[in-house]
Parts: structure tokens; sequence; C-alpha cells
């Protein structure tokens, strides 16, 4: 009976161990190998922004367009 | 030319659609290609926009001559100009393309060369609109020479790089990658491309217009 509860306590330590020295499961898709959603990321931001600054443009001409009439 | 806000929005959706897309789907793998296939949503969507643009120069030439209109005059100026825009993007970005494929940034094949000289056909619809005083004058000229230049275009992209040997897809006896290449992966991005840079582009030449508009009120 002892023997088979130390053969257990020394499997429960062992994959305690084994977990500890194996990476945690983290949002890694920005860091996988390649970083290719690093680029998708940065050119969307890009094309965020100048979409922002086109919608900007354009309610301003609306604005200079409402003032007019 | 008002563009409703629907379509305003549509464009940003496709563009942003395919740019993740365009990056990330799955591709055929191919030889030599290998990852560049992606440029189709990028480069060849270019060509498109460019020729819708000018599709729409075109009209509003016709447009203008029919009823002496000077807003028709105006637009397919913008038309125009946008897409020149467009067909610049597309030779710059065909360039990049070539020379990590073909081995060079330029290649004397007729589909290059035919490009280059549409676009300095349009570029000569520019130079020739400055060269007026007269804006009657100018307007009409023009109009008749951008029809000029529309079928030059047509002639030199699209029927004689048909008629001789090109290293260029769809082009002498060269399969386009609608031929096999194109598969049903690369359709749901390639479309939606399509449509997402015309839209741009329309989008860019309402804003135009609307300044051109602004700045004619003034003055």
């Amino acid at each position: 009976m002892r023997q088979i509860i130390s053969t257990l306590v020394l499997m429960l330590l062992f994959t305690i161990t084994n977990a500890q020295t194996s990476q945690p499961e983290m949002a890694d898709l920005m860091r996988e190998n390649g970083k290719i959603y690093v680029v998708v990321g940065v050119i969307v931001l890009i094309f965020l922004v100048l979409f922002g600054y086109l919608i900007s443009l354009d309610r301003k001409i609306s604005k200079i367009e409402k003032n007019r009439s | 030319m008002k563009l409703p806000i629907g379509f305003k929005i549509a464009a940003i959706v496709l563009v942003i659609y395919t740019l993740i897309a365009g990056l990330l789907m799955p591709v055929p793998t191919l030889a030599i290609l290998n990852e560049t296939i992606r440029n189709l949503y990028y480069h060849v969507t270019s060509w498109f926009a460019m020729i819708t643009m000018f599709i729409m120069a075109f009209s509003y030439s016709i447009a203008y001559l029919n009823t002496q209109k000077d807003k028709y005059d105006t637009l397919a100026k913008i038309f125009v100009q946008v897409g020149m825009v467009f067909g610049i993007i597309g030779l710059v970005t065909g360039m990049l393309w070539a020379r990590f494929t073909w081995g060079s940034f330029w290649v004397s094949d007729p589909k290059l060369n035919g490009a280059a000289i549409a676009l300095l056909a349009y570029l000569a619809y520019a130079v020739l609109r400055n060269s007026f005083q007269d804006q009657l004058q100018r307007a009409k000229v023009s109009a008749v020479y951008n029809i000029f230049a529309f079928v030059m275009m047509i002639l030199f992209v699209f029927i004689l790089p048909r008629m001789t040997d090109s290293l260029h897809p769809g082009n002498g006896g060269n399969p386009a990658f609608s031929g096999y290449d194109l598969d049903s992966t690369m359709r749901m991005v390639f479309y939606p491309a399509v449509i997402g840079w015309i839209l741009l582009g329309f989008w860019i030449s309402e804003i135009r217009f609307r300044i051109e508009k602004l700045s004619n009120e003034e003055s």
C-alpha cells in the first residue's frame, strides 16, 4: 500500500515538474516563427489610418459644401 | 457625382479584407512564383481599377461631346487622373514582381511596353489640357483626344500583346491566372479585392470632384 502511494506521489511530482519545464500556453499568434501576423498588423494599421484620413477629408469637404449652400 | 456612404464603407471593408486575407489565406504552391502569387490581389487589381477609371473617363468624354456640360469635362479629367495613379501603381508593382520572377525590372515585352505606351497616351491628355487657354476649346479637344487615348489603351494593353509572344500571363498563349492557377480560395480574395480597389478609386475621384466644384464656385 505504501509503495503504491509513494509511486503515485512520485508520478504526480514528475508531472508537475515536467509541466513547469514546458512553456505555458499563451497568446503566441503574434510571436510565431515567421511573424507574418506582425506585418499584416502593420499594413492594416497603415491602411486604417489612411482611411481615417480619407474620411476626415470627406467630412471637411461636406462641411464646406454645407456652408456654401 | 455623389457616392453613397455604403460604397465608401464597402471600399474600406473590402480593402482591409484584401490586405488580411490576401496575406494569410492559403495559395497554390507554384515554382518560381512561390508566395509572390499573392501579388495577384494587389498588382492585377490595380490594373482593373485603372481600366474602370478610364472607362468612366471615356463615357464622360462622350457625354460631354453630346451635352457640352462642363461637369462632364471635369469628371473625365478627374477619372483620367485617378486612373493614371492606379496605372502607375500597376506599372511599379509589376516591375518589382518582374525583378524577382523574370529576373529583371523591365523586359522588352509587348505587354509591358504596351502598358507604358498606354500610360504615356494618357499623360499626353494632361499635357494637352494644359496647353489651352480657352475653356470651351480645351474641353472639346481633350474630350476627343480622351476617346482616342482609350482606344489606344485597349489596343496596346489588350489586343497587341495577345497577337505576339509575351512573358506576361494571359498573353501570347500563356495562361492567365484564371486558367488553372486561380483556385476557389484565391477567387474568394481576388473578386472582393477587385471591387474594393475600384470602389476606393471612385471614392478618391468623388473627393477630387467635390474639391474641383468648390474651387470653381470660388472663382
